[in-house]
């Protein structure tokens, strides 16, 4: 039955084009927010996990 | 300020589960690892044969020790980077027992041969619909907790669950789609090339979201912890998490490579498979760098010992991995030990070693002491170091090893051995394999006394308190780049990853599904007979994959020593397909016809009387039970539903159809002075191993004119 389903979207061929151009925009957006991201906010982001106690282990 | 708990109690609680199932699935594994060099440890009885203790010892230390140390790095730290208890205690506890209660039924039902035999996924339908409601639970419980969060922005370790959690609940909802045929029996929805391509897609990403991913979470949270400083770079623990979970799903074509799949998934999941290499070793060297200029503090703790290890045997089975998916070294590694021996670098390693480092970090938290021994987790560290290479180096020995041989011609054009020379060639490499796996669970044992003293030296801190002020809505205003936006939307946050982890599956199985010469049809390819549908049934069930594949590929050595390579069109019947990963004994694809009937009878009761030196089990209460025709034709219906094309009615009248070719079989024993009646387990399964691979022969035979 997925195949019947399938078979009747039209112009089901493009799609797995449409999804490579989407994910290539998607990593270029990404790299440029990381390029851009400021210093002291990627810092205060990776303190997280050492910020919820003092650690005397 | 808002004033809150932390629960410490169900983190204990996953805790001990980690380390009692971690214990019983080492020691399962070890049983398997004597049974291959020496065959009284499969006890003669149908419960404890190879076939079925090795299904049960993937499944519990993959779904219980690591599954269980997932819950206790995940119900530790996630509160605490969300400043927020969990959301429902009620959906905590309803994890832990109902994940214990499954992992119980799978330890009683694997030894009794109910099985789907799809690797990594072998529980029957009751199970996996209970896998299903616990894994929802846990969801849920984890997605509700984000929203009631009282940091703003989402820590990079949780992104990791969150991904974890999505991938393995599709994963695991569509590979083990099936029809039931009774309480304890399904059928796959898929058949032959589907089911494999379906199947490995789930396995390879089994190991992705639930070996990887979640452990990379935890990394991101242990491993800044017990080193006292942030990870190395939050730029690239972005990207890479990006990378990991999209190019991930897309390389489980790379368990199939010369098979009967079609060429282009082959391509795609090779291609997919190198491009992995990136975001593995991002994740690496992120892990190893956040101990840059602390590399002193690794000589004195060995918490950190632990994790410097489990973080260098990650890179290097992920750097194996994509070399392992090169058609060309696939070609000599697939089906041999190395397969074998790159999961338990990854398992041993980088899972083992990384469970333990979060153990000895978080029992002396959680009691409020200091670690009981220093110096006995340091034996522990250098006791299990050596296993794991003790294990490894013979297992790459005895594969290359074996695989050379099995690829060797004589200069007259001759195979030069025959399969059993290579089996007897390996055995002595086996053994001290099995000596390295006892290494590393004396390991083990050395951490539980040692994480027992140190909990009974303190006092348990069943709470914690914790405060922190409340969320403030966030103003309006301000330009803020995208993705940036994301990290603090949970639910937002969880629909693209399922979306990044969806397309992959699609784009390979919508035209492998669609496209009718991705499977050419073959005309000859019949459904199996009644009988012979028991005998695939008991083939199943006595797990006999585990160490014979079912898929010749094309190269000389296998078409010479098996016969006519498989091809697509056979396996349309195939019901979960059967092709196999390791062949510990030889391919039986075309063993139909290849021995008399006698020989099978024979070899099933003793092994050794028809091959010496063989080191398969035997199946002695294959000749004493009777064969179970009163599913007969509930198993026939349940295959017509699926689309098998057996005549109307055919259910009806197969038990008669049945007890003729039962009663055949048991004349022709008789003629070779083999008296065994005909209602038998043994006779079914003489009749599948018959029928196998004959389909494409039966033109020839047609000709030759059988009476």
């Amino acid at each position: 039955m997925i195949k019947e389903v399938a078979r009747n979207i039209p112009n089901i061929e493009v799609y797995p084009i449409i999804s490579l151009s989407i994910f290539f925009l998607f990593f270029l957006g990404l790299g440029w927010y990381v390029f851009r991201a400021k210093k002291e906010e990627m810092n205060r982001k990776k303190n997280i996990p050492l910020e919820d106690e003092t650690n005397e282990f | 300020m808002e004033h809150f708990k932390y629960d410490n109690k169900i983190v204990k609680a996953f805790l001990i589960a980690t380390v009692v199932w971690g214990v019983v699935g080492m020691l399962v594994g070890l049983l398997a690892a004597f049974q291959l060099w020496w065959v009284p440890a499969n006890m003669d009885t149908s419960f404890t044969t190879f076939g079925r203790i090795r299904p049960l010892h993937t499944n519990a230390v993959i779904f219980a020790f690591v599954g269980n140390a997932i819950f206790t790095g995940i119900y530790y730290s996630m509160p605490r980077l969300l400043k927020a208890a969990m959301w429902s205690k009620f959906l905590s506890w309803f994890n832990f027992w109902g994940w214990q209660l499954i992992i119980l039924s799978a330890a009683i039902t694997l030894p009794l041969g109910y099985t789907s035999s799809k690797e990594y996924a072998e529980l029957e339908w009751p199970i996996d619909i209970a896998i299903t409601l616990v894994w929802l639970a846990f969801g849920i419980n984890m997605i509700m907790t984000m929203i009631k969060r009282r940091v703003r922005h989402m820590y990079v370790a949780i992104w990791f669950y969150l991904a974890s959690f999505v991938t393995v609940a599709v994963l695991h909802v569509v590979n083990n789609l099936a029809l039931p045929a009774d309480g304890m029996k399904s059928y796959s929805l898929y058949a032959g090339v589907q089911d494999a391509l379906v199947q490995w897609w789930y396995g390879h990403n089994a190991v992705a979201f639930f070996l990887t991913t979640p452990f990379l979470g935890l990394m991101y949270y242990f491993l800044p912890k017990a080193a006292e400083r942030p990870v190395y770079s939050y730029k690239l623990s972005i990207v890479h998490f990006w990378a990991l979970i999209f190019i991930y799903i897309w390389a489980g074509p790379h368990h199939l490579l010369y098979t009967a799949l079609p060429g282009w998934a082959q391509a795609l999941g090779t291609a997919f498979s190198i491009m992995l290499i990136a975001p593995s070793w991002g994740g690496m060297v992120n892990g190893l760098l956040t101990l840059r200029g602390a590399w002193d503090r690794v000589r004195e703790n060995p918490v950190l010992k632990f994790m410097v290890v489990a973080v260098t045997a990650y890179g290097m089975a992920t750097l194996e991995g994509p070399l392992l998916s090169l058609k060309e070294v696939n070609a000599l590694a697939h089906f041999t030990d190395w397969i074998v021996a790159h999961v338990h670098v990854g398992a041993l390693g980088w899972n083992g070693f990384l469970t333990f480092g979060m153990l000895y970090w978080l029992v002396p938290k959680m009691w409020n002491t200091k670690l009981y021994s220093k110096s006995l987790a340091n034996w522990h560290f250098w006791i299990g170091t050596m296993g794991i290479i003790f294990y490894a180096l013979p297992m790459y020995t005895a594969a290359v090893t074996q695989g050379l041989m099995w690829k060797n011609f004589e200069q007259s054009g001759q195979l030069a051995y025959s399969f059993l020379e290579t089996t007897n060639q390996i055995l002595d490499l086996h053994m001290v394999r099995s000596i390295g796996g006892s290494l590393y669970l004396i390991g083990v044992f050395l951490m539980v006394y040692n994480l027992v003293k140190t909990a009974y030296s303190g006092r348990f801190v069943a709470e914690e308190e914790a405060s922190a002020p409340a969320l403030a809505p966030m103003r309006s205003g301000g330009k803020e780049l995208w993705h940036r936006v994301w990290e603090r939307k949970p639910v937002f946050f969880t629909v693209m990853t399922f979306l990044a982890i969806l397309i992959g599956g699609v784009i390979e199985f919508v035209p492998a599904f669609l496209i009718k010469s991705n499977v050419p049809t073959i005309e000859s390819v019949k459904p199996y007979t009644a009988l012979e549908l028991h005998g695939r049934d008991i083939y199943i069930r006595e797990g006999c994959v585990g160490c014979h594949s079912q898929m010749i590929r094309p190269f000389r050595s296998e078409t010479e020593r098996y016969g006519e390579y498989s091809k697509a069109g056979e396996f349309v019947y195939d019901r979960p397909f059967l092709w196999g990963s390791k062949r510990t004994g030889p391919d039986l694809h075309r063993v139909g016809g290849k021995y008399p009937d006698g020989w099978h009878f024979n070899h099933m009761l003793d092994p050794t009387s028809t091959s010496t030196g063989s080191i398969m089990p035997r199946y002695p209460w294959l000749v004493e039970n009777e064969l179970d025709t009163s599913v007969t034709a509930t198993r026939i219906k349940t295959l017509q539903k699926l689309g098998v094309p057996y005549p109307e009615g055919y259910a009806e009248q197969a038990n008669a159809d049945l007890s003729r070719q039962a009663d055949s079989i048991a004349t022709n024993l008789m003629k070779q002075k083999i008296e065994v009646p005909a209602n038998r387990e043994i006779i079914a399964l003489i009749a599948y191993l018959q029928r196998l691979g004959t389909d494409i022969k039966v033109t020839e035979t047609a000709s030759n004119a059988k009476p």
